[in-house]
């Protein structure tokens, strides 16, 4: 298989801008190779991740080890222990910490518990609320994005577009307590409709039928937040990509043939604008994690954002340091899905 | 014959110069007036500015120390004397509302100045320099680009402690940064294509010379459009850090007045002139960088064109 292609370099001899474009064309040979080399990427970053998580272990003022203080349960060895690393040459603390890079055994210096299992705890609330504002926000801002950009300078661009740049420029958790003050209060004529604070009422079964009605109850409100605010970052890409597809040929092909306008729109133009509109809603995972940090803590909604702020009131590091691991790894993982759903895609990609 | 040309020799290398740039700074202003959008964020702007540097003026100092307030009416909905009503202090919403301008303003340029160079010499230097050192910036910036912005600046935050506005600053500049490395690096990469770039180069210019005369020039503009729209960003950041309560307790700002509205019950009570006004000057200093940064996107970047 590789056979020509050294041929041709061999052929090409000193050029070497084209020598790299036939090493780049070998290099484009399977979908396997290229997930393998992302995930490469991937893993290097998360490498990088843990170093900086290191550096800012050193960094803290004051005694480590005295954080544990408020812990009722923690032993005087587990203590001294902890004393006996901390005090040990940074080079040896670099090793140890290089051997359990995530640091498996770390306690939260509030409760005493392992800070891994209180973070997958709270993991299921999190998922269930950016599930769902992700899938709103994305259905919602590419609709909008595509029927703004495919009749650009239209009342409803015009209109939708002012009205995005105010989401966008909106806080999240501010958009939480006026839906708070609106729907859950209940102000002037604005009945108390949903209900605010924890995922579902004590006592109801979460897998039961009665408790999945329970829980999206609750999760009307802060999905909706969320789902406000990102549906504007969604639909300003959408329509910026359906704007630069407007002009291109196969469009006048298309409208020659003597399709329908909504034809055109929905066989040629959307697929063509999609692709960078996926990327950037796996991209901005990052971001909406950052909002759920703000919204879980308005509607007191108990997943690893309230556990992050709460994690900085009790100025619990260990915890806020496994949390802050999580996310990236979380992120790095989304970053890799993008890019390879985008090569399943569109092979152009993999090279 | 030398007659004629005379009134040319007149002029100074410089003055030509000064006059190219008054003459260019006069095409950039006309440009831009055509952004109908752009002028709004320019004039919402400058009333933030104004109302921000009269705030000593408009509402003394005192007025909003908590140990003036103790007579005044608390959580108590607008009226004549206190136009937007009060906190749960007793202080006027209002004074509290333009006491706030000062530190969104200033927390917001500095840290976006700091990402700007950060951002510009990270980014010039990973396209410039095809070495070891080259390769070392992009990964830095492709590293950092990926980080989840705001639990990295919560654990710098925590980290570091809640010591004043400046280690925000420091904060948010460090973490803003890698968008602009990466646009910066992309317009490095063009402009080191053309031909002049590399006469500089066989002319035996330095690389510090040849980043800072031949491609800083060029790279500036979109330098300057994108630095507007990372003041949006970090604004809205500071406001989100202070409502978790990671910034300077004593330091009155927006999101540390929604925190406040928050924790006293303002929700709860149906005290809307606590909870709206805050939020509402959020968006709109963010919506006029967001403005102002798009336009001058338009107006600086001829290849975005139409749009």
């Amino acid at each position: 298989m590789s056979e020509p292609a050294e041929a041709i370099a061999a052929d090409v001899g000193s050029d070497p801008a084209l020598e790299r474009r036939v090493r780049d064309t070998r290099r484009a040979g399977g979908l396997g190779r290229f997930i393998l080399r992302r995930s490469l990427t991937g893993l290097g970053t998360l490498l990088f991740v843990l170093a900086f998580n290191f550096v800012l272990f050193q960094l803290l003022p004051g005694d480590p080890a005295a954080r544990y203080r408020g812990v009722r349960d923690i032993s005087a060895e587990a203590i001294a222990k902890l004393r006996e690393e901390l005090n040990a040459p940074l080079w040896d603390q670099f090793i140890n910490y290089i051997k359990d890079p995530l640091s498996l055994d770390a306690l939260s210096t509030f409760s005493g518990e392992s800070v891994w299992s209180t973070i997958f705890g709270s993991l299921w609330p999190t998922v269930v609320l950016l599930g769902t504002a992700t899938l709103v926000a994305t259905i919602v801002g590419v609709w909008i994005g595509i029927k703004a950009g495919w009749n650009r300078g239209s009342k409803f661009d015009k209109a939708s577009t002012g009205v995005t740049l105010l989401l966008y420029a909106t806080p999240e958790f501010w958009l939480g307590l006026l839906l708070i003050m609106l729907f859950s209060t209940g102000v002037g004529p604005f009945p108390a409709l949903f209900p605010s604070g924890t995922i579902k009422d004590a006592g109801i079964d979460a897998l039961s039928i009665e408790g999945v009605i329970n829980i999206a109850y609750h999760t009307v409100l802060p999905a909706t937040a969320l789902a406000l605010v990102y549906l504007a970052d969604y639909s300003l890409i959408m329509r910026a990509s359906i704007v630069d597809e407007l002009g291109q040929d196969y469009l006048t092909t298309a409208r020659a043939k003597g399709l329908m306008d909504y034809q055109i729109r929905r066989r040629h133009a959307v697929p063509n604008a999609s692709l960078p509109t996926i990327t950037l809603i796996f991209l901005s995972f990052g971001f909406i994690i950052g909002g759920a940090i703000t919204v879980e803590t308005v509607f007191s909604y108990p997943g690893l954002g309230l556990l992050s702020v709460e994690a900085i009131g009790t100025q619990d590091l260990p915890l806020l340091q496994a949390l802050f691991l999580f996310t990236s790894a979380a992120v790095i993982l989304f970053n890799i899905i993008a890019d390879v759903t985008i090569a399943l895609v569109d092979p152009r990609i993999r090279v | 014959m030398s007659v004629e040309t005379a009134p040319m020799q007149v002029l100074s290398s410089r003055a030509i110069a000064r006059q190219r740039r008054v003459r260019s700074t006069k095409r950039f202003v006309e440009a831009f007036a055509q952004h109908k959008s752009g002028v709004l964020g320019v004039v919402m702007l400058l009333v933030f500015v104004v109302l921000g540097l009269l705030a000593p003026v408009l509402f003394p100092a005192e007025m909003i120390e908590p140990i003036n307030t103790v007579n005044n009416p608390r959580m108590a909905s607008p009226s004549a004397e206190f136009w937007l009503g009060t906190d749960e202090l007793g202080r006027s919403v209002l004074a509290l509302l333009v006491w706030a301008i000062r530190p969104s303003l200033i927390v917001g340029i500095s840290a976006s100045i700091i990402a700007m160079i950060l951002g510009t010499l990270l980014g010039i230097s990973s396209g410039h320099f095809r070495n070891w050192f080259g390769a070392l910036c992009e990964r830095l910036t492709d590293w950092f680009l990926v980080i989840p912005f705001l639990p990295l600046v919560i654990v710098l935050a925590a980290v570091f402690g809640q010591q004043g506005d400046w280690i925000l600053i420091v904060v948010l500049g460090i973490t803003a940064w890698p968008g602009t490395a990466r646009l910066v690096r992309a317009q490095t990469l063009s402009v080191e294509g053309r031909p002049y770039i590399e006469r500089a180069k066989v002319l035996g210019n330095s690389d510090w010379k040849q980043m800072s005369r031949h491609v800083l020039p060029n790279v500036m503009p979109l330098v300057i459009a994108n630095t507007t729209l990372t003041v949006a960003i970090v604004i809205l950041s500071q406001t989100t850090l202070a409502f978790i309560g990671l910034t300077d307790p004593n330091s009155v700002n927006w999101g540390s007045m929604l925190d406040n509205a928050s924790a006293s019950g303002a929700p709860l009570r149906g005290a809307w002139w606590y909870l709206l006004p805050p939020g509402i000057c959020v968006i709109l200093v963010v919506l006029a960088f967001t403005l102002i940064g798009r336009a001058l996107e338009v107006v600086l970047n001829p290849r975005l064109g139409s749009e």
